[in-house]
């Protein structure tokens, strides 16, 4: 039989059974529309997580206290605090590959301004912070030197902490109160947005590293410090440098483990990756689980239709249809089912990333890859699950289909 | 009749058929022969269960011989297997059965054309054309476009003949073809298979009504797997001439 005669049939029979061909199509609509949204979503978020890494700063390596590892027992980051500002200024005159170097204390206070208050988190910093984290002021300007040297109390401000404390109008040149201790507000950052795991960037004071260890908390030992390259390729090297300087600070013998961390920009991105990734593959397994159930009710309508068209498929038989015109015509039909619930599935996947990108705001973007294999993957599963009723309706004996009532 | 030299389009030796229904063998056929030639109208009379549709089954070539021999136009059929058995029944064989076996929601011209979209000769032939001359043939022209849902059951039966009818098959096999149709409808569909008769072409008829019979030109009776009785129908009635009488009875009643 001619394929376009098959095609034909095939189309004639899908169409006899209009309600009944939407609902076996709409397992596959949902289950290819599921995995193309959870592929959007999923590949969105390695999108954001990328961006927001490179948001972190450029070539920027941390430097946290504490080993992971300790004498083959696992410490976690953090353990031992012993990170000093003797150790940021023996990086910044030692290093040679660091194109900045900066301390970072972490408090955390309630700051007042006129009638508003905010309890933000305040990193006392030097001042290569801003080229290290590569974070422009939209108002103002960054402290200088001098502001670091003379201890001066200036507070560059993250762009929520501007809008809550000074809501409407320009931050700079005012006051704000932190531990009663009244701070000028010289700048307002450029809006980061959220880190990979959802922590607002721009909820932050910023202020001179040595007017936070004065004036607010006088610490000597800080939470990270941080350093930056000239280019990602010196970040080995760079690596190296600081650990040695370190243990030269920190007068570790050979042989002893470190006390402090070093990790770079491409650890992280790596391991945000990793967990993206591991993510989106999750997502799309369950999806296409639905994908799955959508043949099934396929080879169950497919089962039923044999059944009911014993009868034409005997006419077909006795007339000189051979078993593989049969199975060609029944398996034509899942196909042509499933594949126009696939493209259906397509628009709808697409069109509900679309607005799920719009209602969360999380950037969803679909690969053509997932698209061709989504479409691909739905006429895999006609064939599949319509061979067993294709086979079955093309193995009936004529005559006792002929019979059949 | 034609002449004892040419290839009979049925030659059946000493055929049985053997069903094994677990442990009961159920002999249906126990050996029958059978010679038809071209041109012949013939009809195969017999009781339910004398075996008589077991013999048309293997006739039309949908189920196998359990021993003997069965040439269909000159091929040996219990070699073949299923698919060349399948292109045999579409290039030798009309079939027309009791219950019309009709694609439903599928017209008339389709219905008629669908033997010729299973033909594997690669022809390229003007398939659509040929369903309408078999249409005109059983004089339903202009019905092409109807479904079987919206024809009289005599209108259903003429377009399967129409489809039996648009292969040029070498026998037409009508199984019951009468069974579901009305007396008059009965006979009008016999005065057109023996105007195809007349025409040339070979038929053979299986019924289990005598009156039917009278209408072929051969009779053969199956009874207990065996031909009992195989002969030339005398008394043979000439469908036209039956309508035309009960024409005239209707008018003179009405009159």
């Amino acid at each position: 039989m001619r394929k376009a005669v098959l095609v034909k049939v095939a189309a004639q029979s899908i169409l006899k059974n209009k309600m009944r061909t939407l609902l076996t199509m709409l397992g596959i609509v949902i289950g290819v529309g599921a995995v193309i949204v959870m592929v959007a979503v999923g590949h969105g978020a390695r999108t954001s997580i990328q961006q927001q890494i490179q948001n972190l700063g450029t070539n920027m390596i941390i430097i946290t206290p504490g080993a992971t590892q300790q004498g083959g027992a696992s410490q976690g980051a953090g353990s031992f605090n012993r990170l000093s500002l003797a150790d940021a200024e023996k990086l910044k005159r030692e290093g040679l590959l660091f194109a900045g170097v900066t301390p970072v204390i972490f408090t955390r206070t309630q700051a007042i301004a006129g009638n508003s208050n905010w309890r933000a988190p305040i990193n006392g910093v030097d001042t290569d912070f801003q080229s290290i984290r590569d974070w422009p002021v939209t108002s103002g300007v960054f402290f200088n030197e001098g502001d670091v040297r003379a201890v001066r109390r200036v507070a560059v401000l993250g762009t929520t902490v501007a809008e809550n404390l000074f809501p409407g109008s320009d931050p700079v040149g005012q006051t704000v109160q932190l531990r009663n201790v009244p701070f000028t507000v010289i700048g307002v950052l450029a809006s980061k947005g959220q880190t990979a795991n959802g922590n607002d960037m721009d909820d932050v004071i910023i202020v001179p590293y040595t007017t936070a260890q004065n004036r607010l908390s006088g610490w000597v030992r800080i939470g990270q410090i941080l350093v930056s390259t000239f280019s990602p390729s010196d970040l080995p090297a760079a690596q190296a440098e600081i650990r040695a300087i370190m243990r030269e600070s920190h007068r570790i013998p050979e042989g002893e483990d470190d006390d402090f961390t070093i990790r770079n920009q491409a650890d992280l991105a790596e391991a945000a990756q990793g967990t993206a990734e591991v993510m989106s593959l999750l997502l799309a397994a369950i999806a296409s689980i639905s994908l799955l159930v959508g043949g099934i009710g396929i080879m169950n309508i497919m089962l039923v239709s044999v059944t009911e068209r014993t009868r034409e498929i005997g006419i077909r038989l006795a007339i000189g249809a051979r078993g593989s015109d049969v199975l060609t015509q029944f398996l034509i039909e899942s196909v042509v089912m499933s594949l126009v619930g696939g493209l259906i599935g397509l628009g709808v996947g697409l069109g509900g990333a679309a607005i799920l990108g719009q209602i969360t705001g999380w950037s969803t973007a679909t690969p053509p890859q997932a698209v061709a294999i989504a479409v691909a993957f739905s006429a895999a599963v006609g064939v599949f699950f319509g061979f067993y009723p294709a086979r079955k309706a093309a193995a009936l004996n004529p005559i006792e289909a002929l019979r059949y009532e | 009749m034609a002449a004892a030299g040419d290839t009979p389009v049925i030659l059946v030796k000493g055929v049985t058929k053997v069903y094994s229904m677990g442990h009961n063998e159920v002999r249906a056929l126990r050996g029958v022969d059978l010679t038809v030639y071209p041109g012949e109208m013939l009809a195969v009379i017999g009781a339910s269960g004398s075996g008589k549709s077991t013999l048309m089954n293997i006739l039309g070539c949908l189920d196998a011989p359990t021993s003997g021999s069965y040439h269909l136009d000159g091929v040996r059929v219990e070699t073949l297997d299923k698919n060349q058995l399948a292109d045999l029944r579409n290039h030798k064989i009309g079939f027309v059965f009791q219950g019309f076996n009709l694609l439903a929601r599928t017209s008339a011209l389709e219905n008629v054309e669908l033997p010729l979209l299973y033909d594997r000769s690669g022809r390229s032939r003007d398939t659509k054309a040929m369903a309408m001359r078999a249409l005109e043939r059983v004089g339903l022209g202009e019905r092409a476009d109807h479904h079987p849902s919206e024809l009289s059951g005599g209108q259903q039966q003429r377009v399967a003949i129409a489809r039996a009818l648009v292969t040029e098959p070498k026998l037409l096999l009508a199984d019951e073809p009468t069974g579901n149709l009305d007396s008059r409808t009965s006979v009008e569909i016999m005065a057109l298979f023996q105007e195809l008769n007349d025409q040339g072409i070979t038929i053979l008829l299986v019924t289990h009504e005598h009156d039917i019979v009278s209408y072929a030109k051969r009779s053969v009776e199956v009874r207990d797997g065996r031909i009992i009785h195989d002969d030339g129908v005398t008394d043979r009635h000439i469908a036209s001439d039956d309508l035309a009488k009960v024409e005239d009875l209707e008018l003179a009643v009405t009159a």
